[in-house]
């Protein structure tokens, strides 16, 4: 079977003609297939949902139980079969639950990624490479110039922070899903074991994570009642970036706004953003990592979806891997 | 090299002049010599490596990435030097070289301009990617982190607890990487004697007169004179070597070598730079739009030279043919200076002439109704008052005319930081232009100062309730003639600026009153402004 014949670019999403269903489908669709929980890519008002336990359950949190008429579980590593086509679920190392779907029929097989990562990250699922004929990979931070420093050595960056700047508080921009747990796990593993505070909009999520075995330390809301105003200077308050933009900010003493991205590898961005303290920690592969996996699946045939696609495409062509750009339309490369 | 690296990313960063300082003087504290000094070498743009020439920074780049990558990287991060260091394809983290700047510093500056390429080559091989990237800023000798060499200053008197005056004052006599001022700043050692020829002395300065000053005001004490709006300036020539400084200690001379050649005397002098002709204030006085063409420049052209010659309208007399006149009052160096200015030909140089008045209603009379518009108010002087550096209290007044004022519509608000954190407190604003009924509003300023903190409140409600667009930390807010928020903005004075879509610009401009009461409608328009210039 052509690749082309197995998965397509449609208005609604990544559509399988011989499985009749979807991946990561932008509108509300018959038959789904979730990557992983983020909301551009996993949307409420599907009839029919194939997803990670964990994707399932962090859509139920995000949308409410009703989030589509019917669910199913698929197990990392376990086949499926829909209409004839084999559908196996395989971890992507993004966030929680995050996963590859491989779809397999008449001897082809395209593994369409989602978004992954490859660097270790207790909060995710190991990513593992997929052997292959065509590999779907994002493109998020696909330029040369996108390369991630060790997380570690970024945590470290935040605590030199604190100990310079005792009185102030020290607010870190992160996304509820996946960076907002990473960042905390990672203080952890850092040494930080005062409490952290946190934005309310993390708070769901954060139990979920703790419910499923990763433990995060002790989380406080940063709520004016849990703390005066003055004692809030050398603490970590954690928010999602647009709550920076809200009066909730004047709750702390002088705060310095931290953000943990990979956009914060490019200066322009950090300036935009007014962050005056840039963690370059993303969920996301970086360039490096990218074209090592494009190797590692050993497809001979590389779609690029959401991002820098272009670019992707050129270092494919140099090593002499056909390569195309896919279109899809409704992916926010910005979230990060 | 990390820790400059991590030094000029944090200043980048950092909005704040008071922490930007700070982190300065942290920096000084922690860094041992010679790496501070040379760090403040770069910042203070004293540090020459010139055997390395912008062109290098691509060429190398382009011997390392494809061109097609280098090209869509460079578009997207839209910073030649940041593209290069990200690009660079060394896996070498920060912090892991242990390399000094010292190294780096003697490395460069050791290298032929054959040898550049290929010494830059390898230290971007070990480097970590912001060590690369302040690397080639250091290399290319373009820092451009907002960051002035007076702010440098400030933060070495702070680390040291010592005047600012006094690091001015022996800075042209020191070279990096500033050992000797270091061990004086850490009370090692005693203060550097300044070897410099023609030294800077630091400058006095005035204080706005208030009210309860006014009765102090009498012909008996106090002389009177213009304020001259140019940039004021101490014009030193001592032992054949002649400089030009700005009221901070920069040297300037460079960019006024017509000054320069006329400073045919052996003395420091303290006056007003200005742009005309010498001798005749009412005609000769160009305004300080004119001055600014020569300003902020490394050299200047012949053409430019002629268009708009600079001269100093002198205030005072420093040092007499190598006699120190500021222990002396006001009223002996004044004589002084009289004496010293006609027994010369001073081709580019006048003096600045005392008013007579009898009362203060005097004053407030030539203060309403200056003779020339390049006039910014009246200064006021006790007669008896010695140099002092600095801004003491009382010797000294400056009585400015009151501002211009201009009724602006708000069009962009921008996001504060630090104790701001939360308020959109910086505050584009825009006055209308074309035919009516095509008019259209073009932002002519910005300001962020000026209003309460119970105004700011009402004003980030504005903002928030009336917002059309967000772009990061800014928000364009409706600005129509029927709706939207007028805002009285008070302005020094206006410059003619082709980097400004209404081709003016304001000086000092701030917001002194919400005209909650006016139609935006009703704000002025751009002809009013032009009419100024």
């Amino acid at each position: 079977m052509r690749p082309e014949e197995l998965l397509r670019p449609a208005p609604q999403g990544l559509y399988c003609p011989p499985g009749d269903f979807y991946i990561d489908p932008v509108r509300p669709v018959a038959r789904a297939l979730i990557t992983h929980g983020h909301a551009d890519h996993a949307r409420a008002g599907h009839g029919a949902v194939l997803a990670t336990r964990h994707t399932l359950e962090i859509m139920a949190i995000r949308y409410g139980a009703d989030f589509t008429k019917s669910r199913q579980v698929a197990e990392f590593g376990r086949a499926v079969s829909m209409n004839g086509v084999t559908v196996t679920f395989h971890p992507a190392g993004h966030v929680l639950g995050s996963a590859q779907i491989a779809v397999e029929k008449d001897g082809t097989r395209i593994v369409a990624s989602g978004d992954y990562k490859r660097l270790a990250d207790p909060t995710a699922e190991t990513f593992e490479p997929v052997a292959c004929d065509v590999f779907i990979t994002e493109a998020t931070f696909a330029l040369p110039v996108f390369r991630h420093p060790s997380p570690s050595a970024e945590i470290a960056k935040l605590l030199a922070s604190l100990r310079d700047f005792p009185d102030r508080a020290h607010l870190v921009g992160v996304y509820a899903l996946g960076k907002a747990q990473r960042v905390i796990r990672l203080l952890r593993d850092n040494g930080w074991d005062r409490p952290i505070y946190i934005h309310g909009s993390l708070k769901a999520l954060c139990d979920y994570y703790e419910g499923a075995g990763i433990a995060l330390g002790e989380l406080r809301p940063a709520t004016v009642e849990t703390l005066l105003k003055g004692a809030y200077g050398g603490e970590i308050v954690l928010g999602p970036p647009s709550a920076f933009n809200s009066p909730w900010v004047r709750r702390f003493p002088d705060p310095l706004i931290a953000f943990a991205s990979g956009w914060m590898q490019i200066r322009q961005r950090m300036k935009q953003r007014g962050v005056e303290l840039p963690l370059i920690i993303s969920d996301h592969c970086d360039w490096d990592e990218l074209t090592a996996t494009i190797r590692d699946t050993g497809a001979p045939e590389i779609w690029v979806t959401h991002g820098r696609e272009e670019a992707l495409v050129r270092w494919c062509e140099l090593n002499q891997l056909r390569a195309r750009p896919l279109h899809l339309v409704g992916y926010e490369d910005e979230v990060e | 090299m990390r820790a400059f690296a991590d030094l000029l990313e944090r200043l980048v960063l950092t909005p704040s002049r008071n922490r930007k300082v700070e982190l300065l003087a942290h920096y000084f504290r922690d860094r041992p010599d010679p790496d501070r000094g040379l760090g403040l070498a770069a910042i203070t743009r004293d540090l020459d490596l010139p055997s390395v020439k912008p062109g290098l920074i691509r060429q190398l780049a382009s011997e390392v990435t494809d061109e097609v990558l280098f090209a869509l990287s460079y578009d997207y991060v839209g910073d030649l030097a940041e593209t290069v260091a990200l690009i660079w394809p060394s896996q070498a983290d920060d912090g892991e070289a242990e390399i000094t700047l010292e190294q780096v510093v003697e490395t460069l500056a050791n290298a032929s301009r054959s040898q550049a390429p290929a010494a830059l080559r390898r230290l971007l091989d070990t480097l970590g990617p912001s060590e690369r990237y302040a690397l080639i800023k250091l290399a290319s000798g373009g820092l451009r982190i907002g960051v002035s060499a007076r702010l440098a200053k400030q933060a070495l008197a702070d680390f040291g607890g010592k005047p600012v005056a006094e690091i001015e004052e022996l800075w042209h006599g020191l070279k990096p990487p500033y050992r000797e001022l270091f061990a004086w700043l850490e009370g090692r050692a005693q203060k550097p004697v300044s070897a410099a020829a023609a030294p800077f002395r630091p400058v006095m300065l005035s204080n706005a007169l208030e009210e309860r000053d006014t009765a102090l005001i009498t012909p008996d004490d106090y002389v009177a004179e213009w304020k001259w709006d140019g940039i004021r300036v101490q014009a030193v020539a001592e032992a054949g070597v002649r400089r030009i400084y700005s009221r901070t200690g920069d040297d300037i001379s460079a960019a006024f070598p017509d000054v320069l050649e006329a400073m045919v005397f052996e003395g420091a002098i303290d006056g007003e730079l200005l742009v005309g002709a010498p001798g005749d204030p009412e005609s000769g006085t160009g305004t300080f739009s004119d001055l600014q063409q020569r300003l902020n420049r490394k050299s200047v052209s012949a053409r430019e030279l002629a268009k708009y010659p600079a001269f100093i309208r002198a205030y005072d007399l420093l040092v007499d043919d190598g006699e120190d006149l500021r222990a002396l009052p006001l009223m002996d160096r004044r004589a002084r200076l009289e004496a010293f200015v006609s027994g010369r030909d001073l081709a580019r140089l006048d003096l600045s002439q005392l008013l007579e008045f009898e009362s203060f209603e005097d004053l407030v009379a030539l203060r309403a109704d200056p003779p020339h518009a390049v006039i910014e108010g009246l200064m006021l002087k006790r007669r008896d008052a010695p140099y002092v550096p600095g801004r003491p209290k009382g010797p000294w007044f400056k009585w400015k005319r009151d501002p211009h004022t201009v009724d602006a519509v708000l069009m962009y608000a921008q996001r504060g930081h630090g104790k701001r954190s939360g308020y959109y407190s910086d505050f584009t604003f825009g006055v209308w232009r074309g035919a009516d009924g095509a008019s259209e509003l073009v932002p002519v300023g910005k300001a962020y100062f000026g209003f309460t903190d119970a105004e700011l409140k009402s004003l980030d409600k504005f903002v928030r309730d009336n917002t059309i667009e967000r772009f990061g930390p800014v928000r364009s807010v409706r600005a129509e003639a029927g709706h939207g928020l007028v805002l009285e903005i008070a302005f020094e004075g206006l410059n003619r600026s082709s980097r400004h879509k209404s081709g003016v610009a304001m000086r000092f401009p701030r917001i002194s009153r919400i005209r909650w009461d006016k139609p935006p409608g009703e704000a002025d328009r751009l002809e009013t402004l032009e009419a100024l210039l």
